[in-house]
């Protein structure tokens, strides 16, 4: 450990801005969160960025919206009269009973979704690496059933969340994943509380602990149980969460079960979340006016569908100044940013001890499968003891948690993995000022791999990821209901595994095809001839 | 003057958006005045009543202890493979702890598959299904599942617990009524906390008790008619239970689930891979036709030795479960080398069904010699569950009869047999359950394995 920064300026950064937010600290709050709240991130980490949709743009996708549901309606009643064949599901041998399903979903999965079916669940033949191989398939009745063909076709892959490129099937980490197999088998069909612990996870868990800086460490099968399985450990009736509006379905998942009260601030404004927690704290319980037991607040790292990086030091602040609890899901951080790798913690320079629960999954940068729960000893003693993963669903399988292992050492103690890092980063700055260059319209911050390009209107979505698809390049479109009705968008994911070659290619692509799509409507000021360094 | 015109024209033209605006105003009216009266009844503060506020505010802290001697902060290890045997803290004991009923855990060619797929797919899969994560094997995967099951699709999950948790909350949503049995697994419970839906638990196994809950929700629907209308009822039950280790009484519960208009929703977990001539579970026991079950849930973990769980039964069910299914969209797809291994698994289920015949075999056997040659212990489970659920046949307090259980284990681990005490979060179950021993039968013993275990049981309590 102990490696020389991959990126001298980010190390430098972020201590000189974590040293200003002690030094606030010392000084009282009212300096950091009531003053210029602006100060602490000046010039040194990128700023989120969401350029406001352009008024014609959101005029044309609530127009596009009508045409749909008018189209929608008149084939509903083309469908209903008989002229066009039904290929809907019914629901058989339940006449009578109460419908099982809303219209308006069934709706727009039949008139929407249907029609432009072809762009997702490709389905996959080779290793979701810097390329991926799909087998064909074609529709003969409009994307009501999918036919496969025998051929299959070779993409630049922007889909996976393959951040580290570990998703491999020959090197280090597979040869000792092959070894691991051979002499632990595949699956131990136990829970950890009974007979379920192997030796791997033992190893797993405290090389966990050491790449992460904290006491310790547990594994779980499953990222997003290891939210909603976790998270109703901790708090209970009584308790406050102060989520983030645009958290992932696990976290909301974990919300829900726990029975705690949940109040939601806006996407990573502190601001707004500090006027949540005043107020939770100065007015207490709803009717009893009694303080809250517990106030946990629950942030991600990078949110997957925006790009943006959580404000973590002003979060830290916040969660000190008034004594709440912080829970951080680094599923798309962890490995993916700051200078070893270590998330977002990492990225500004943060102490990891400072946030209470870190929380992450295997299945992005670590190509593996699973998640993880990090902290102090006695909270994940406590997790251990009381989490319902571990007392009832089964352990990690070994190869899976060797796989960790092999990655997990890679990043931490070998030139190649410090390479993946310095190439993660590389590839995401260019790739962004590329687009933004380009004149899209890209969320996000500039340091982070998730790169959403705004399309807006809806049945973009098909023409967008099938242009690229012809061009031979995957990506991932997403419409309603993962984003908001008028914010479509399609999304990359960059990856170490990325060359600057492919990366040429596919933004000469996006170009071009950005150009047909009208997809260029950005007004900021850009610099259009400025070369762009790889 | 001329726009304010113009807005009446524009209102008389599309009366059904004006209608809508004027809900709008209508509402924000409403939001304010709430508002209004919030911020009266929560006086406004001074700064420095909320600096003494926050002073004085000590939150509890975020977790208990633990003390140093809990179970599970001293797991026993296993290493190695498992199997017929499993080596426990370094030592070598016959396995009557985990779950894999078949004995499929430890198969060669299943590892040579693994391997294989390994070295095509790698680990992970890198995403969701929808985006990039659906391997061809999975799809294979799927179709197969259906075609074991005799149903119309099936629908993959990369975790056991997440299948049926994740499926009731997608079907049942806060207005509608679920009727389930008391003692259902914790699994599903967590879904129907997850619904939101008004749940009444009956008796365990007890019809009786359910058509007395219907008949009462009949009476509230008749009060109101209209609201009834759009009241989903749904049957939660397990195949095998997991708690206790009975068998449903299906014939019984698919009448009532007809008689009043019920879906019914069946957990397979123990089941699957058990009951029935080809491992069909409980509905081919029973000889049930498919069309009285509207979705069955069941783990991969258990009698097939992989990893993940599914959902299957009609396609209309499982193309929702796939747009709908939380912990089927946000989560990455099972590792595609854990697919190849429950494909190869359910290969060797259906080309020798001599296996599930083997394992119901013992489960009676172990039965048998438990009833009759247990001295301490008792089991109310199933002749042909191959969890057996042992408790004290005295009555105990509960803090005693775990130290004994716990005893009961670790001389047996010395004895070379592997056990476990069934393991469970007492605070968060819904019923309490007696401390007990959970005992897995599989198809790989012999006779005098089982005498062992007998043996060696009764050894135990002797020396309590
Ligand atoms: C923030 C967040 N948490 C949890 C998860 C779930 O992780 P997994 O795919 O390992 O189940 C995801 C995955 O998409 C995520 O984005």
């Amino acid at each position: 450990m102990g490696r020389k920064a991959t990126d001298e300026r980010i190390i430098l950064d972020s201590s000189i801005q974590y040293q200003q937010q002690r030094q606030s600290e010392k000084n009282g709050f009212d300096e950091l969160s009531r003053g210029d709240l602006k100060y602490l991130r000046e010039g040194h980490f990128p700023e989120d960025d969401f350029e406001p949709i352009p008024w014609l743009m959101y005029y044309a996708t609530i127009f596009s919206y009508f045409v749909l549901y008018v189209f929608g309606t008149l084939r509903d009643v083309t469908r209903r009269l008989g002229l066009e064949k039904v290929r809907s599901q019914i629901e058989e041998h339940r006449k009578g009973y109460p419908a099982l399903y809303k219209s308006f979903d069934a709706f727009y999965t039949r008139n929407i979704y249907r029609p432009i079916r072809d762009c997702w669940n490709l389905p996959l033949l080779s290793v979701p690496g810097a390329t991926i191989t799909l087998r064909d398939r074609t529709s003969d009745n409009y994307n009501w059933t999918f036919r496969y063909l025998p051929t299959k076709t070779t993409y630049v892959n922007l889909g996976s969340y393959n951040y580290l490129g570990f998703a491999e099937n020959e090197g280090d980490c597979a040869d000792q994943v092959e070894k691991c197999l051979e002499s632990n088998g595949y699956s131990l069909c136990s829970s950890r509380h009974e007979l379920g612990t192997h030796a791997e996870h033992r190893e797993v868990e405290s090389i966990l602990a050491s790449f992460l800086g904290v006491d310790e460490a547990i594994v779980i099968g499953m990222g997003f149980a290891t939210n909603s399985t976790n998270i109703p450990t901790l708090v209970g009736p009584g308790c406050l969460i102060i989520s983030d509006e645009l958290n992932h379905a696990s976290l909301c998942l974990g919300c829900k079960l726990s029975g705690a009260v949940t109040r939601k601030f806006k996407h990573n404004d502190m601001r707004h979340l500090e006027k949540v927690l005043e107020r939770a704290v100065c007015y207490g319980q709803p009717k009893t006016q009694e303080p809250w037991k517990k106030i946990l607040i629950i942030v991600e790292g990078i949110y997957s569908m925006e790009g943006t990086i959580i404000d973590l030091p002003r979060v830290i602040a916040l969660k000190k100044k008034y004594k709440a609890y912080l829970y951080l899901d680094e599923a798309h951080s962890i490995g993916a940013l700051g200078p070893n790798g270590r998330g977002v913690v990492d990225y500004y320079g943060a102490d990891p001890n400072d946030v209470d629960l870190l929380m992450g999954t295997f299945t992005k940068s670590f190509g593996a499968a699973g998640g993880y729960i990090a902290g102090k000893r006695s909270l994940v003693n406590y997790i251990r003891a009381t989490s319902f993963s571990f007392a009832y669903a089964a352990s990690m399988a070994p190869p899976v948690a060797r796989q960790i292992i092999a990655s997990c050492r890679q990043i931490m103690s070998t030139s190649e993995g410090e390479q993946r890092l310095k190439t993660l980063a590389r590839n995401t700055r260019y790739f962004r000022k590329r687009l933004k260059q380009m004149g899209f319209i890209i969320y996000g911050n500039d340091d982070s791999p998730v790169v959403p390009l705004m399309l807006y209107l809806p049945s973009k979505i098909a023409a967008f990821v099938r242009d690229l698809m012809d061009e031979k390049i995957a990506t991932v479109g997403v419409g309603y209901p993962a984003t908001p009705l008028t914010e479509s968008r399609v999304r990359f994911c960059l990856s170490a595994a990325h060359t600057r070659e492919m990366l040429d290619m596919t933004l000469e692509c996006i170009d071009k095809v950005g150009d047909r799509l009208h997809l260029k409507q950005s007004v900021r000021n850009r610099n259009t001839s400025e070369e762009i360094l790889y | 003057m001329e726009s304010l015109m113009e807005y009446g024209e524009y209102i008389y033209s599309v009366p059904s958006k004006f209608a809508f605006e004027l809900s709008l105003v209508a509402f924000a009216v409403w939001m304010w005045k709430k508002n209004l009266a919030e911020s009266n009844s929560t006086r406004k503060m001074t700064d420095q009543e909320k600096a003494q506020i926050l002073a004085n505010f000590t939150p509890e802290p975020l977790c208990d202890d633990i003390p140093e001697d809990h179970y599970a902060l001293n797991p026993r290890i296993v290493s190695g493979r498992i199997g017929k045997r499993i080596t426990v803290n370094g030592k070598d004991c016959l396995n009557m702890a985990t779950n894999n009923f078949l004995g499929l855990s430890d198969r060669p060619d299943s590892n040579e598959k693994a391997t294989k797929a390994l070295r095509n797919y790698g680990v992970g899969s890198c995403g969701p299904r929808g985006f990039y994560g659906t391997a061809d094997v999975h799809l294979e995967l799927e179709s197969r599942l259906a075609k074991f099951m005799g149903v119309e699709e099936a629908c993959l999950y990369s975790y056991g617990f997440s299948a049926i948790s994740s499926a009731i909350p997608s079907y049942s949503k806060n207005h509608d009524v679920i009727f389930a049995d008391e003692q259902v697994n914790f699994a599903i419970q967590q879904g129907i906390t997850g619904s939101r839906s008004t749940v009444y638990y009956f008796k365990h196994n007890d019809p009786n008790d359910l058509e007395r809950l219907l008949r009462a929700q009949d009476e509230r629907d008749r009060k109101d008619p209209k609201k009834a209308k759009n009241v989903r009822r749904f049957l939660i039950i397990e195949g095998i239970y997991m708690n206790t280790g009975t068998l449903v009484n299906l014939r019984e519960i698919v009448k009532l689930r007809a008689k009043y208009k019920c879906r019914l929703f069946l957990d397979e977990t123990i089941s699957f891979g058990v009951l029935g001539a080809t491992g069909k579970g409980v509905r081919e026991h029973f000889g049930v036709p498919n069309s009285e079950i509207d979705l069955i849930a069941s783990t991969l973990e258990h009698s097939i030795s992989s990893y993940g769980g599914f959902l299957c039964g009609s396609s209309f069910l499982m193309e929702h479960q796939r747009l709908c299914g939380l912990a089927y969209c946000f989560s990455a797809s099972l590792p595609p080398l854990q697919a190849v291994v429950t494909l190869t698994h359910l290969d060797v289920v259906s080309e020798d069904p001599e296996i599930m015949e083997k394992l119901r075999e013992n489960c009676k056997k172990m039965q048998n010699m438990l009833m009759e040659g247990l001295t301490h212990l008792r089991t109310d489970s199933h002749p042909l569950s191959p969890v057996k659920v042992l408790v004290l046949s005295e009555a105990e307090d509960r803090v005693v009869a775990e130290e004994k259980l716990n005893a009961i284990v670790t001389f047996a681990e010395n004895h070379g047999v592997a056990l476990t005490v069934f393991r469970r979060l007492p605070k968060e179950e819904l019923l309490e359950h007696p401390p007990s021993i959970k005992l897995t039968v599989s198809s790989l013993l012999t006779e005098s394995d089982m005498k062992s275990v007998v043996e060696v049981l009764n050894e135990a309590c002797s020396q309590l």
